[in-house]
């Protein structure tokens, strides 16, 4: 039996703006966090159809023609040179050299991100001394990346003017750069990957005499690699992505010729992107299009191998 | 036990030359130099941030010797003409600019950030929520030169066509498109972080709410929001400090002609601007231009630290701890 006394409007004051309100503001929810979404397609589709602008056009349903036509643009900016015409620039010096900067920065940024994640995880006992590093790696995470460039500059590429320790604009000079760049990702990455890790497994690898350093090697990294590993790759695609910092150690426009060593002269994707896309003349726009497409391909297959390697080899959950 | 490093290797007994005692002294020696390569790798962060106070300082110090400028002409001054004779190193123009860009974003971030947080921690199905948190992941990793490229190409001719049939000059670049990809490029930010602390909030007190006869709107913003509001402010305050560091976006959007103006439609040069067009211009090195790009770095970098410093300390003091 329903009471009279429960529906009377005493007992649900503005009832009808509450019903009202709940769902207006749902729907408000909805539409901002679709933006992100709408945002993202809005984003790949009007790069996609600057780049293809240069091209003639096929109808939208000519599907294999227009694929043929896609996979055509991304081989003639990746061979092309950089060039004062439109129709014959492309970005293969840049790609070399964002390539280059990967493996380096891989080689040298990871493994002391690594390292400093071990030893603050693993060795250090909690106290002072461990609170001051990691209070200063979560403020290093927020240095604006800007201001590595400078430290670049200052440190890597002048030495402080002194002329027999200055790189000068080199590859090496970028890597090192990158490197201190990505090193608050990656260590802050690679420490929640080894507290994932269960005591237990410690405790049994020291029990059967096992030193800390084999214990570590051992047992504590092959568990937290998959964790590892993704951090590492959100690291180099920060690193790959990155532009400011390249432009103040010296990564140049004008650079006709591969970089065949860590000592030679160099450009990035990014910033050949850049000098193309700040140029007044609009042709140029369809062929930085064509280079963010690159850019963006390479960003999003390395996503791509972290989102898998998250989902095939989480252990501990 | 709750850390790793609580774990104390047994004792070894001292017989060296029992091979099956575990002591080894090849063994010892490796594990020390293991020991001092971990701790030089942890002792590399800390320099890195010496390094940049230390270069940041001295070359300032150096630049305020040799242009004889003072510090509070380049504070507060209101000219900024670094190739002119005598050069005049004021840097107003810059913060202004660096500000307008900052405070432009973070009210298009800020909202949109926080309603898409509150939808994914407090209406979103599980489902729903496992496609949209990559996304978001997705577009925050982004490189910045991107949205930048996007403003030349779709923001500002989008707003070309919207203010000059009115009568309105829209220069190609300007402080609007500027603020609009910057709030774009850290809304996945501020969503992020704030729907971290939303979901933090323990589920007794939604439910309370929920008993006592209150709409999931009532919940959401009377209950949810209240009990996460520090981390929620400390994420707005992140993103505004990432708004201020922000450098492509804005060295494409905006252009790089330092001036004073409310006009949101003229273009404007920001800090980080100002030290991309130091180098790449014609600056020799150790002239007062050359060493001007460290003094606005420093003034970068004070107020970057000070923004993220305020938001932990937003974060930790005004916490409410639930159990």
């Amino acid at each position: 039996m329903k009471s009279l006394l429960a529906e009377s409007p005493r007992y649900h004051p503005h009832r009808r703006i509450r019903l009202l309100l709940g769902p207006l503001f749902a729907i408000a929810c909805l539409l901002a966090t679709l933006l992100g979404v709408i945002v993202l397609v809005l984003l790949l589709g009007s790069i996609i159809v600057a780049a293809l602008r240069g091209v003639p056009d096929n109808p939208w349903y000519a599907l294999g023609a227009n694929l043929q036509e896609f996979l055509g643009l991304f081989r003639k900016y990746a061979t092309r040179i950089r060039s004062s015409d439109p129709s014959m620039a492309g970005f293969k010096i840049g790609l070399a050299g964002s390539l280059w900067l990967l493996g380096l920065v891989a080689l040298i940024g990871i493994p002391v991100g690594v390292g400093a994640a071990v030893f603050l995880e693993e060795y250090a006992p909690p106290g002072r001394w461990r609170t001051i590093i990691q209070t200063n790696i979560a403020n290093l995470a927020g240095v604006p990346s800007i201001v590595y460039g400078i430290l670049g500059l200052a440190l890597f590429v002048r030495a402080f003017g002194i002329k027999a320790l200055a790189l000068g604009p080199c590859l090496l000079a970028g890597v090192l750069t990158l490197s201190l760049l990505i090193l608050p990702v990656v260590v802050i990455a690679t420490q929640e990957a080894l507290r994932t890790v269960p005591i237990s497994l410690r405790q049994a690898a020291i029990a059967l005499g096992a030193t800390r350093w084999q214990m570590v090697r051992g047992h504590v990294l092959p568990s937290a690699l998959p964790g590892i590993l993704t951090g590492t790759i959100l690291g180099l695609s920060r690193a790959i992505g990155e532009t400011a910092p390249l432009l103040m150690v010296g990564a140049a426009g004008s650079i006709l010729d591969l970089p065949r060593g860590p000592l030679d002269r160099y450009t990035a994707l990014p910033v050949e992107i850049y000098n193309y896309a700040k140029l007044p003349n609009r042709d140029f726009q369809v062929v930085s299009a064509g280079g963010i497409l690159i850019l963006l391909t390479l960003l999003l297959s390395m996503n791509a191998v972290a989102i898998v390697i998250r989902s095939r080899f989480r252990r501990y959950h | 036990m709750s850390h790793p490093s609580a774990i104390v290797e047994p004792p070894r007994p001292g017989n060296e030359a029992d091979l099956w005692s575990g002591h080894n002294r090849y063994l010892a020696f490796y594990e020390g130099i293991v020991t001092v390569g971990l701790v030089l790798c942890a002792l590399i962060t800390i320099l890195t941030t010496i390094g940049i106070i230390l270069v940041l300082s001295a070359q300032t110090f150096e630049f305020f010797v040799k242009s004889k400028v003072g510090v509070l002409d380049f504070l507060l001054g209101t000219q900024l003409r670094p190739e002119a004779s005598p050069p005049r190193f004021g840097i107003l123009p810059l913060i202004w600019g660096t500000f307008v860009i900052a405070a432009g974003s973070s009210m298009i971030a800020v909202p949109i950030g926080l309603l898409s947080a509150i939808f994914m921690s407090e209406y979103a199905p599980r489902r729903l929520r496992s496609i949209l948190k990559p996304m978001l992941e997705l577009l925050a990793g982004i490189p910045t030169i991107v949205y930048g490229y996007l403003a030349l190409l779709l923001v500002t001719p989008s707003l070309k066509a919207l203010f000059e049939p009115i009568g309105i000059r829209v220069e190609t670049f300007n402080v609007l498109s500027a603020c609009i990809v910057v709030g774009v490029m850290i809304i996945p930010m501020v969503s992020s972080l704030s729907e971290d602390v939303l979901t933090a909030v323990p589920r007794g007190l939604r439910e309370a709410a929920y008993g006592l006869g209150a709409t999931k709107f009532e919940v959401s913003t009377r209950i949810v929001l209240p009990a996460a509001l520090s981390g929620v402010v400390a994420s707005f305050i992140l993103a505004i400090s990432r708004a201020v560091g922000e450098t492509m976006a804005v060295v494409l959007a905006a252009g790089s002609r330092p001036q004073i103006t409310l006009n949101p439609l003229t273009s404007a040069e920001t800090m980080t601007a100002y030290i991309v067009s130091v180098t790449g211009g014609e600056a020799s090195y150790g002239s007062p231009e050359y060493l001007s790009l460290f003094a606005v770095g420093l003034t970068l970098f004070a107020i970057t630290m000070i923004l993220n410093i305020f938001s932990g300390f937003v974060l930790r003091h005004f916490r409410e701890v639930y159990q």
